[in-house]
């Protein structure tokens, strides 16, 4: 029996950073329905306590309104509880406690209307030097053909291929407009913008094949800037990767 | 009587110690100035973020420039004597200075057509590069500023100087407000040159 | 009603064009930006309806209405993307700047504010009729652009570069129909300050104003602040578009395979923060207004004070001066680090206080009161319920943390369509009923508008509350066709859900346009100038008001709200009757403060 991957809440959530980011919503909605519902008690009672035939002559001075002063303290407490608590440090963390890079899987995604160009290293584990000025049809990256480190690099056009349980460090950048790197199940979105090289980390801790969307408008093909993510053992992937790198060294050398 | 006259326009507020115009210019001139300070704050981080920026004295004419600062300053001097030749009743001194005012402005505005028209001749336009781009952006929109203030200068000194002879103070009001806007174009002026052509 | 309108006017008449067209009275001015707004709502709505079939039956033919488009936009009835995306700029576009800022700011602050604070007209009555203009300049500006080459704006209401700037004309005349637009807003905001600071009438100390007032006059501070750094970005963008500049594009840029020849340097993020300094000033400029309204019509219809008045101005001024310290909000996914985005999700909480105490007030107000269930009152009593939802679907947005998810997708269309929807243009058609009298002496049929109320209210949640499922599966927004994805497949339903209910509640509205033009020849007319029972100085006049407003000058000697006043004759005293009777106790107020700075 297969997990249900989509529904109409939250997706299945496969990081591991995405259990707090998950807590915090749900909290978050409970708080707010509680909220929500509370006055609308009050409200309700209002307008029926209060109609005009019940009640046809209206009081001029003011109820104290003390309950009301303490909901609002509450909401500024539980404000502060969440922003101080649980926001601040997980974006903290998101932000700054970036694994080593010897033990994590580095790619740099650099979309482009309307794919993502996914950058592995090779074998060589060093990212060739890239340049705007090399781009072409088969060379989406803008590899410098001179750079040796860039042989066996590889693109995996709209596949991001990483390894359940290692972390992944993404150098996010654009080759032309702002796009929006966003994968629901891994809680993560980061805005690609051209000019910039932006890094994340993130991990997954399932194995599977999930939708890569693109969160920002960038243009008449944003609906349709679909990748793939898999997550796979650390065999698959490293079979997978020999196989795409070997395949550019070796286009590398034909060329030349 | 259904209609009345608007409070203010002419006899200043008892609390707020202005009348409308005066009060309305102030406003304006807030706007004005979050306007260009959102080009200003462009500037700084553009330069702030940029591997490099030229000198503005290397590339542009310096001793223009400053001719154009004294220029723009000399005319809200007699932006000023127009206004106080009004206030001492004076109606032909005040045409002498607002005419004058017109005419260092229209001067501002030849000598930036030189400066301009010279960069183009070397082949230097907006697109050259981002400090050009704020240079011709920047000053650009300040010239528009200085054409305002031409129209609005030689509307008070041609037709709309007519009020003078119904309305004497309501046309010294309108003086002083059009010198209100006069005095923030020169102020623009005068942040935008060392900005521009001296750091 | 006639007697008074056409009392002792006759001596200066004024030609047609003089009274209707170009006028520099307030009145006037206010039902054109009102009218000329209410088309441009009805427009922005088309708008969406159109695209709302796209999302529920993507590249499915449309009935009828796609034979009417030519073969670029919709080949054989289907849309095509591009075509797509020019809705969905101009809709936002549309309605923010065309619809709701006209009619919330122009149309009732033109038309009430004066009444109310006892003014004959607005301090630059001429002014008043040249904003009137540039905005309509603006609104052509805006419609024609769609008969340009490759169509209208289509990088959304926000414009980011660098799409932006690369995209087809359409975009360079978006930019220029916002120049006039903010000029417009500029020069109303101008006048709405000198205004209410320079004409209140005698005795109408700041602490007298309707509660109305209070948010106009904060919101034209919004405006006037706010508007001119968009005005600078769009000037540069305008630049980067026209004249090759870089301002918006940095180096290196490759567009379809092609280097772009710019000289680079420039950067993205910085119209994002230019657009958001006043974006986010422009959400309040929206709700203000709204609660301003909402504020009058409870106080009325309640028959008591409204709770808390001094908290709600001193809330709302709160409010005024936090909006503009908010704006990076919408930014945080821009790779931003730990200290900004602290200070930005601070404020953020921050800002959602004063508006809880808003709401609260607004609750506690019907606390004892004497509930009137009218027309005007119901859209009021269901705008706090509804922009309730849309404050609380603001946390989870303003927290980095759960942004992380919600970030750019439905749940925030669900989260500030909660909030101007069924929130604001509740408020302004409440507005609408309860000021319709005063401006025509007729009043709006009960019947249909308890109709057109009712039909909206569900079909508002049913267009709206399906989003937030929507978003929280994860479906970005602006999609053309969400089933592209998996998670998007799965809540198709509800986006199908969405669009029937946009449609229903287009037929909804039908109950409106009808009653407000039949009410117009037809409706029942008013018996007295002050057919609510109300406080304020605007039912002080005749009905419609003259040019000038009112046959005495008034002289206030009370506060806005005087509803119920215990031992008092009848259940409200009007903020200018001179009969104290023994009720009155002259509030010790100080002499009126000069202008809040904020």
């Amino acid at each position: 029996m297969q997990e249900k991957v989509y529904g109409y809440w939250l997706p299945i959530d496969i990081s591991t950073h995405g259990a707090t980011v998950d807590w915090l919503i749900n909290w978050l909605h409970v708080f707010m329905v509680a909220l929500f519902l509370g006055w609308g008690v009050f409200f309700i009672y209002c307008l029926v306590r209060y109609r005009r035939r019940a009640n046809p002559d209206a009081t001029y001075d003011p109820i104290k309104g003390k309950i009301a002063k303490y909901v609002e303290y509450g909401v500024i407490v539980v404000e502060a509880v969440l922003l101080i608590g649980l926001s601040m440090p997980l974006w903290a963390d998101f932000k700054h406690a970036f694994p080593d890079e010897s033990d994590a899987l580095v790619v740099r995604v650099v979309p482009e209307q309307f794919a993502w160009n996914i950058h592995y290293s090779g074998t060589d584990g060093k990212f060739g030097r890239t340049a705007p000025e090399f781009v072409s049809a088969d060379n989406l990256l803008g590899l410098d053909p001179d750079d040796p480190d860039g042989n066996d690099d590889f693109n995996a056009i709209n596949n991001l291929h990483i390894v359940k349980d290692k972390p992944v460090i993404a150098h996010v950048s654009s080759k032309d407009v702002i796009h929006s790197f966003k994968i629901p199940v891994l809680r993560l979105t980061q805005d690609a913008i051209p000019g910039q090289d932006i890094r994340i980390w993130f991990e997954a801790t399932k194995n599977g094949a999930f939708d890569i969307a693109c969160a920002q408008l960038c243009g008449l093909g944003h609906y349709r800037m679909r990748g793939q993510l898999t997550v796979e053992s650390e065999a698959a992937f490293q079979a997978w990767f020999d196989e795409q790198s070997g395949a550019a060294d070796e286009e590398d050398e034909f060329s030349f | 009587m259904s209609v009345e006259e608007i409070p203010h326009t002419v006899e200043p507020h008892p609390i707020t110690g202005v009348y409308n115009g005066k009060f309305g210019i102030w406003l304006f001139l807030a706007s004005e100035v979050m306007l260009f300070g959102a080009l200003f704050s462009t500037l700084v981080l553009l330069r702030v973020g940029a591997p490099s920026w030229p000198q503005g004295s290397e590339l542009l004419n310096v001793p223009l420039a400053t001719l154009n600062t004294f220029v723009l300053i000399a005319s809200s001097v007699t932006m000023v004597m127009s206004w106080a030749s009004l206030k001492m009743d004076n109606f032909g001194r005040f045409k002498l200075y607002l005419g004058l005012t017109v005419l260092l402005a229209f001067v501002f505005l030849v000598i930036k057509y030189f400066e301009y028209t010279h960069k183009f001749h070397l082949g230097i336009f907006p697109s050259t590069s981002t400090f050009y781009a704020t240079y011709f952006t920047m000053t650009g929109l300040h010239g528009l500023h200085v054409v305002g203030g031409i129209i609005v200068n030689l509307y008070l000194l041609f037709p709309g100087s007519k009020l003078w002879h119904t309305a004497p103070e309501q046309f010294a009001n309108r003086i002083e407000c059009a010198g209100l806007y006069w005095h923030f174009v020169d102020l623009v002026w005068i942040f935008l040159f060392p900005i521009l052509y001296l750091l | 009603m006639a007697e008074h309108a056409h009392g002792d006017h006759g001596h200066h008449e004024l030609p047609f064009w003089q009274k209707y067209v170009f006028s520099t009275d307030h009145k006037v001015i206010g039902i054109q930006y009102a009218v000329t707004a209410l088309f441009f709502l009805l427009f922005g709505f088309c708008l969406m309806m159109m695209m709302r079939w796209q999302l529920a039956y993507p590249g499915q033919p449309m009935p009828w209405i796609g034979t009417l488009f030519s073969a670029v936009n919709m080949p054989e009835g289907i849309m095509v993307p591009e075509f797509y995306n020019q809705l969905g700029a101009m809709h936002g576009t549309i309605m923010v700047f065309l619809g709701v800022v006209p009619l919330a700011v122009g149309g009732f602050g033109n038309y009430v504010l004066p009444l109310q604070i006892g003014a004959p007209d607005m301090a630059f009555p001429k002014l008043n009729m040249a904003s009137y203009w540039v905005f309509y300049v603006g609104g052509v500006i805006m419609l024609a652009s769609f008969f340009v080459p490759e169509g209208a704006a289509q990088s959304g209401w926000t414009s980011y570069p660098p799409l932006a700037v690369i995209a087809p004309t359409g975009q360079t005349w978006w930019l220029w129909g916002m120049v006039a637009l903010i000029t417009s807003s500029l020069l109303g905001s101008v006048n709405f300050i000198v205004t209410t600071v320079q004409m209140r009438a005698e005795g109408l100390s700041f602490f007298r104003l309707p509660f109305f007032v209070w948010a106009q006059f904060v919101t034209a501070f919004l405006l006037l602040l706010a508007f001119p750094p968009l005005e600078a970005a769009g000037v540069m963008q305008l630049m980067d578009r026209i004249a090759g500049t870089s301002f918006f594009m940095p180096s290196g840029l490759v567009v379809t395979g092609q280097a772009l020849d710019v000289s680079g340097g420039g950067s993205p993020l910085l119209w994002q923060h230019l657009f958001w300094f006043l974006a986010h000033p422009e959400v309040y400029v929206l709700i203000l207004p709204a609660m301003g309204i909402v504020g009058e019509i409870v106080a009325n219809n309640t028959r008591r004070p409204l709770w808390g008045y001094r908290t709600l101005v001193y809330s709302i001024v709160f409010l005024g001066f936090m909006s503009f310290i908010v704006w990076a909000h919408h930014m945080f996914m821009t790779g931003m680090g730990t200290t900004i985005s602290t200070f930005f999700q601070a404020t953020t909480m921050i800002i959602s206080i004063p508006s809880v105490i808003i709401l609260t007030a607004f609750a506690l107000s019907l606390h004892g009161g004497s509930i009137r269930f009218t027309v005007p009152m119901l859209f009021c009593l269901a705008f706090i319920p509804m922009f309730a939802i849309g404050g609380l679907t603001g946390l989870p947005l303003g927290l980095t943390a759960s942004d992380l998810h919600l970030h750019d997708t439905y749940y925030v269309i669900g989260h500030f369509h909660y909030v101007v929807a069924p929130g604001t243009i509740f408020a302004l058609f409440a507005g609408i009923y309860y000021w319709f009298p005063k401006a025509t002496g007729r009043m709006m049929n009960d019947a249909l508008g308890k109709l057109h109320f009712w039909t909206s209210l569900i079909f508002m949640n049913g267009v709206f509350m399906p989003m937030m499922f929507v978003g929280m599966a994860g479906v970005s927004r602006r999609l053309y066709d969400q089933t592209q994805y998996a998670y998007g497949a799965q809540v198709q339903g509800l986006t199908a859900m969405s669009s029937w209910s946009a449609w229903l509640l287009g037929l909804a509205q039908i109950f409106f346009i009808v009653n407000f033009f039949w009410s117009m020849r037809k409706g029942k007319k008013v018996e007295s100038d002050n057919p609510w029972q109300a406080t304020t100085l605007e039912w002080a006049t005749p009905t419609p008001p003259p040019h000038g407003n009112f046959k005495d000058t008034p002289r206030v000697c009370r506060g806005p709200y005087e509803y119920s006043v215990p031992g008092a004759s009848s259940d409200f005293i009007p903020q200018h009757a001179s009969d104290n009777g023994q009720v009155d106790q002259p509030e010790s107020e100080p002499a009126p403060t000069p202008a809040d700075d904020d």
